[in-house]
Formats: C-alpha cells, structure tokens, sequence
C-alpha cells in the first residue's frame, strides 16, 4: 500500500471555551484533489490550522508523507484566506509571490533574479502577469486570490492547502483558478481546499471530506457527495441547523 | 562641534531611529505597543540601577531590554487567556510604570540623579555637558554615543532581515508555514523598540519617544506604497521634525522634547492634507477613486 | 485642632478618590464592551495641553476651570483620532498613539512656558502627570466629588440603555435609540472621569483605573450588571486603599499606588476568578482531555468507526 500523503490521528482542537474539532482521522492520497466540506463552524478552517500547527492541537497527530510538520514543512503550500491580511501594506504584486520563496532563499539573503523570474512565471499562470508592478491595494478580490495562488505555486510544493480560494471572486478567476487546480493534480500533487459552494462540489473535486466538528464521511466525491451524508452534514445537529440551512435545503432539492 | 550642533546631531539620530522602526510598528498594528513598551523601560532603567547602584548605558540598556520583552510576553500572555489585546497592553504598561514610579520615588530616588520628571520629558539641553571620549572618535557626548550606537543596531537589522519583517508583518500566517520563527521574529522586534526607545530617552523622553516612533511613520504612510520608500521618508521626516522642533524649542524658549513630539505632529497634519493620494485636499479635488471590488 | 483639620482633610480626599474609583471603575466597563480600553489613555494625554492653557489664560489655579481646558484638549482629541481614522487608511491604534504622544508633547511645551511665570513656578502643574491627591484642597474635593457622581448616576439611569447600547446596537437603533446620541454620552461621560481622575491619578495613569476594574470584574461573573458593580467596586477599593498608603511617606505620588492596587486586585481575580480564572481554565483543560480519551476508549470498544479512509 503507498504511503498517505496526509495522515490525520485522532486530531482534537478547541478555540475558546468548546471544541470545535474532535476525533478527526483521515487519509488522503497522493495526486488527488479533496473538497473540505462543511456548515459555517464546522472547523473547516481550524482544520487546515491545526494541521499546519498554526492552531495548537488538544491532542492526536498529522503526518505528512509519514513526517512530522516541521520535517516536511517545505514540501506543504499553505493560500490562506484572503481576508487574513491587510492589503494596504504598502507592496507591489510581484513582492507578494516572492514571498512564498522566502523560505528557500534563506536567512541572510535577497531575493535575487532567478526568484523573481520564478515568480513572474507563477503570475502569468495565474493570469496575474500584467499586475506584477501593481500595489497591492488597487487589487479587486479575484486579483487578491490570484495573487495568493500565484504565492503557492511559487513555493514548488506536493500538498497544497487552501481556505475558500473561490469565496467571493469573480466567474473568471474562478474558472482559473479550478484550471491550475486540475493542473496540479494532473501533475501527481495533493490539493486540500475549503470550500463553501456545495453547487460546485461535484465538477470540482474527486474526493469530499465532509466535516462538522469531526469527519462525517470521507471518499469519492460519487460516493460520498450524497444527500443523506449532507443532511447529516448540515442538519445532523439542530445546533448548526440556523447557520447550514439554506445548505440542507439544497442537498434536499438535489 | 558647537552646542547646538551636538543637540542636532542627537536629535536627528532619535528621528533617525524612531522613523525606521515606526514604519514595522504601524504595518504591524502595534503603535500602542511603544506607547506601552516607551512606560515600561522606565521600570528596566530602575531595575537595573537598583542591582547594579549605578547609571551606565549598558546597564541601562539591559535593564530597558528586559523590561521591553517583559512586557511584551506578559501582554502576550493576557491576551492568550483571551484579555482583549488594547485591555491586555493598558493593564501591562500602567502597572510595571507605576512600580517604576513608587520605586523612583520611595527607594532610589533620594540618592539616585534619576528623577521621573527628567525620564518622562527628557532633557535634550543637558546631553552636551556629559562627554565621554571614545578612541578614534574623540570626545563625544554619552547619549549621544548611545544613540549612535542603537541607530546602528536598528539599521542594522532592518537591512540584514528586511524581508523577515516585511513577510512577518504581512502575513505571519505564511511565515510560520513556510518555517520562519514568528513568535523568536516578534520578541527580536519587541527588543529593537526598547533599545531605540532607551537611547531616545536621554534626549526626549518616555511619553515623547512615542510620538517620534508614530507620527512620521503614519506621515509617510500617507505618501507611498512602497515599503522602502515608506522607510526613507519615515526616517527623513523623524530628523526634520526633530531639528524643526528644536528649532521651535529655541524660538520661544520652551521643552525641546515636547517641541520634537510637536513638530511630529506638524510634519503629520501636512501629509495629512497635501498627501495626493490620501490627502484631505486631493480627496476634495479629485472625487474618491472606484474601489474595484 | 490642626491635627484634626488634617485628619478631615485626608478623609475628604479619601471619599474623593473612592468616589473616582468607582465612577471609573462603572464607566470602564462601558469602554471595556465598546473595545476602547486605550481611547481613556489617549484622551488622558490629550487633556494634559487643556489644563496648562486654562491656567494661562486664567493665570490663577481655580481646578474647575482647568478641567474645562483638559475636557476641551481631549475632546479634540478624540475629534482627531476620529477624523484620521475616517478619513485614510491609517489604523485607529496608530490614530491614538499619534494624538496621545503629540498632544502630550505639546502639553509639556506649554507646561515648560507656564512653569517660567512666577505664578506657574509655585501652581503644581507638574502634579497634573502623575497625580497627587494630597495636594488637593476643599474646593477641589467637592468639584470632584460632585462630578463624579454626576457622572455614576448617568450610568445608572441610563442603565438598560448602556445595555442594548453595547451588546445589540442595531436592535438599540431599530427601538428608537439614538446610537449618535449615546456616543455622545459616552464620550461625555467618559472625558469627564478622565478630567477629574488626573488631579489625583495622573494623566499618565487614570487609563488605569478605567482599564484594570472592568478586566478583573469579567472574571467573577457573566451578567453586565454585576460586572458593574464589581468593577465599581474595585475601582473604590483601590482608589481608597491607594490614597491611604499614599499618606504614609512624603511626597509619596497618589496614582502609582491606586494602580498598583487595582493590580493587585486583577492579579487575584486573574487567578481565582470563578469565570475564567487560570485555576478553572486548567482544570477544565485537563477535564477536556480526559473526556476526550474516554470517549475514544469508549469507541475503540465498539464496532462503528465513523470515518473511512480512502481506498
């Protein structure tokens, strides 16, 4: 059997005072592209964190190809979401995607041409090419994406995660940005991404890993992305039913 | 060099300094941090008198050192048990100065030449008269030296981890994920503000070293996008408020600190209205620009 | 008879400061709510340039009117810091430390002209930073006293208010409440307390006792009425208690040991609290993580395992 790209283990986080993820175990292979589904609160993005070690872990353990994080970091992209930075931050476009080389240009050291280039080349796949002089703050939401996509690239990675690449963009940075995705996966990398569009989940992704505090299920997208496995999902707990509603009802009118 | 020459040179190292660093401060969000950290070395200065019984620099930097990551790993630590961050910083600041203070003025005071009232205004006007010679140099006054000194470690690691700052301030999420040590970054940082903020004191004072930390950097935030020209202005405004606020200082005879800290504010309310791109003036000229969402 | 004159002096001068402990200790709470713990010590350094240009254009030290400078400096404080935030892209924190540090800077400025006329020399301005209670007279007291409980009774009428106010303001606007009309209350309320606390406390530290009550109290209780009247309550208890050990040496600063007691105060409900206290927090941790493992202990036992790996 080949050895899991990701390897969850009885993961459990809490934020404040309740816990918001318990008894997570799951695996996931080499070259596919998973969708983290889940109602808003589920701990879809605290997932991602916890795995990363942004986000302290109460207990259980996440190997990725069989190492621990810290040993395996610099073959893991990280695009978190976008709001998560200030984009007032007085930087251009193509400084942003040099960033995600940061790690292997090393203390001490300047980016030099060969990174730049390394970075140009990421935005003209993201289609961000033009933009490379632009601040950042004259960016639409779908250019701040791109960009940040762009930025993971960069980093030449095997697994990438990502929290809501498409919340908020536009149709054609969408549609973008699903190409470089399939892309990814055509060349043998794992994709993880959060995602909140249950309409699109079945063009999108081959594997769904559905979560609500823990995994309710877990496997190919035919055979998982099901409506009885999304009630479960959204409306399992009266408690997640105010926020996930419209989901349910969807996955009923499915 | 002349009196007034030294106090210049002095005062423009304070901008100098002050104007670096301010720029990391506000793109990290952590203005009210030197407000906190530029109260709490007064705490450090006293400590460190109270073991050692004397007043030297290094000492003084030491103690200011200690008593700036103090304050920020208790802030730090409020807030991770979910003290909101501004409640976390005013409990940390008031309480540590406020011991300074009782220190300052039960024990140490009455035989110390440290009084509260020269670390909180500074007083620039006495730095000429307390020289020291150094080899090579020649004669030159101590705060003077010190400031020196800070300015160069302050350039010093700006240029040497620049892009660490500037990834760490943009995005510490991608920082951590990419293996740099934030939290180690952090703490460095915190280190660098109270050096900056000790060396200043001498010549400005506790209160009057934030408005230099601030003010010139959030005056050149106004004018540019770009992070090393937000730097060069920052630091270019930190002198010219310092020599136009002595300059103010001598004209109506009056506190040059307080004038320094003033002037700050000058050089602010200037960018504040002919800034082109943020300015209030180019905002009632030009209509404000569409925002693509 | 003298040592009877001074013995009232000192309990006037107590009730005083008790009484701005409490004032401060209720209207903190508000700030606490509104995220503003540091705007009380930006409009405290802010007042500093008020007071020192009410005492030049008066030329005598008459305390009311200086409080009418410093509510005057700090509220065009608070009008920038506004204004800048508004109106670019910087940060209200970077707004604060900005005005808090130039406006202060400006104080001292004015305060080193002051401090040159004759009258200047001898007024005790300089008391103004770090606050010196003993030096406050009758009259003082009583402008004091007055205002501070003026200012806990506008906290208690309008105390269902203050409550939709803070925790539903669309629901407070939605029942006919104006949100405009209660900032401006607040801010009121709150450049009040700041101008009467920074005879006794200081500028440099009446942020303080607005800041550290209403964090200890939150560690006691979740209802907002008790968190009142808890952070009231150690705001008086170190106010009183910080005067009283204030007396005890010569030229001992007020404000200093007001805050170190309001400290202390914290450090305990920080650690005892019946809320969040550290000792709770831990052993509800550690009850966390064993009920976690007991749980998988459980399941390990039974047959259904709920998730399932990918092929």
């Amino acid at each position: 059997m080949v050895e899991p790209v990701v390897e969850v283990k009885n993961l459990a986080a809490s934020y404040r005072k309740n816990i918001v993820l318990r008894d997570v175990n799951f695996c996931v292979q080499a070259g596919t592209l998973t969708g983290i589904i889940g109602p808003n609160g589920a701990g879809k993005s605290t997932l991602l964190k916890t795995m990363l070690t942004l986000h302290p872990a109460l207990q259980g353990s996440v190997k990725f190809f069989g190492l621990p994080f810290k040993k395996a970091q610099k073959r893991i992209g990280y695009v978190p979401q976008r709001g998560s930075v200030d984009w007032d931050f007085p930087t251009d476009v193509l400084d942003v995607v040099t960033m995600g080389l940061y790690g292997q240009i090393g203390w001490l050291r300047r980016p030099k041409r060969l990174h730049r280039e390394k970075a140009y080349s990421a935005l003209t796949q993201t289609g961000m090419a033009e933009y490379a002089e632009r601040q950042i703050n004259q960016l639409s939401g779908g250019q701040q994406q791109r960009v940040f996509l762009a930025r993971a690239l960069v980093q030449d990675a095997d697994l990438y995660f990502m929290d809501e690449p498409l919340a908020g963009v536009d149709a054609a940075t969408e549609r973008a940005i699903m190409n470089i995705l399939q892309q990814l996966k055509a060349s043998g990398k794992t994709v993880m991404v959060v995602h909140h569009d249950l309409q699109t989940v079945k063009d999108y992704f081959d594997h769904v890993l559905l979560l609500n505090r823990t995994v309710i299920r877990h496997g190919q997208t035919d055979q998982v992305f099901t409506k009885e496995h999304l009630a479960q999902t959204y409306g399992g707990t009266m408690r997640w039913m105010r926020e996930g509603e419209s989901h349910v009802v969807f996955a009923h009118d499915e | 060099m002349t009196y007034a020459g030294w106090i210049m040179i002095t005062a423009s190292l304070v901008g100098l300094s002050c104007g670096l660093i301010g720029v990391f401060l506000i793109l990290r969000k952590m203005a009210m941090m030197a407000d906190a950290i530029s109260h709490t070395v007064l705490l450090g200065i006293v400590s460190a008198y109270l073991v050692t019984q004397e007043l030297s620099g290094p000492h003084m930097l030491l103690g200011a050192i200690l008593a700036g990551l103090l304050t920020a790993f208790l802030v730090q630590w409020l807030q991770s048990l979910q003290i909101e961050h501004h409640a976390a910083m005013g409990i940390v600041f008031t309480t540590l100065f406020a011991i300074g203070v009782i220190l300052i003025s039960t024990a140490v005071g009455k035989n110390a030449h440290l009084d509260v009232q020269h670390a909180l205004m500074g007083e620039i006007t006495f730095i000429p008269f307390k020289m020291i010679s150094l080899p090579l140099i020649g004669d030159i006054p101590e705060a003077t030296a010190m400031l020196a000194f800070a300015c160069l470690i302050v350039l010093f690691a700006v240029i040497i981890f620049y892009k660490e700052w500037k990834i760490t301030s943009f995005d510490p999420g991608l920082a951590a994920s990419l293996g740099l040590p934030v939290l180690l970054l952090h703490y460095v940082f915190m280190s660098l503000v109270s050096v900056t903020t000790v060396a200043s004191f001498d010549a400005v004072g506790a209160i009057m070293v934030v408005a230099m930390l601030i003010t010139p950097a959030a005056s050149a935030y106004l004018w540019t996008d770009r992070l090393l020209v937000m730097l060069i202005l920052s630091s270019s405004f930190g002198v010219i408020s310092a020599i136009v606020g002595y300059v103010i200082a001598a004209w109506i005879d009056t506190s040059i600190s307080g004038s320094m800290a003033f002037a700050t504010g000058l050089v602010f309310l200037i960018s504040f209205l002919l800034s082109p791109k943020h300015g209030l003036i180019a905002g009632y000229v030009r209509p404000a620009k569409p925002i693509e969402q | 008879m003298w040592s009877s004159l001074m013995m009232s002096n000192v309990q006037w001068v107590l009730i005083s400061t008790m009484i701005l402990g409490v004032a401060a200790g209720t209207i903190g709470c508000i700030a606490y709510w509104k995220k503003q713990s540091l705007m009380s010590d930006a409009l405290a350094h802010a007042a500093l340039p008020g007071v020192v240009i009410a005492f030049l254009v008066l030329g005598e030290k008459n305390l009311f009117v200086l409080m009418i400078g410093a509510a005057g400096t700090a509220l065009a404080g608070a009008f920038f810091i506004q204004w800048i935030r508004s109106s670019t892209r910087i940060t209200a924190d970077t707004a604060m430390g900005m005005i808090l540090s130039v406006f202060y800077g400006l104080g001292i400025m004015l305060l080193a002209i002051a401090n040159r006329t004759a009258s200047g020399n001898q007024s005790g301005l300089d008391s103004f930073i770090f606050g010196q209670a003993a030096a406050m007279v009758r009259s003082d007291v009583m402008t004091m006293l007055s205002l501070a409980v003026a200012v806990i009774l506008i906290v208690l009428i309008l105390f269902k208010e203050w409550k939709i106010y803070l925790f539903d303001p669309q629901f407070a606007q939605g029942s006919g409440l104006s949100l405009r009309g209660m900032d401006v209350i607040y801010t009121t309320v709150l450049v009040t307390t700041i101008v009467i606390g920074i005879q006794a406390v200081g500028v440099i530290l009446i942020a303080a006792l607005l800041i550290i009550p209403s964090v200890s109290a939150r560690y006691w209780t979740q209802s907002f009425r008790t968190m009142v009247l808890l952070s009231a309550a150690f705001g008086g208890v170190s106010g009183a208690a910080g005067t009283l050990i204030s007396t005890l040496g010569s030229g001992w600063p007020t404000g200093p040991f007001i805050v170190v007691t309001a400290a202390s105060l914290f450090v305990l409900s920080l650690i005892f609290g019946k809320e969040k206290g550290i000792f709770i927090q831990y052993w509800q941790h550690k009850a966390r993580q064993k009920m976690l493992s007991q749980q998988q202990a459980d399941r390990q036992l039974g047959p259904n395992r709920v998730e399932e790996g990918i092929q």
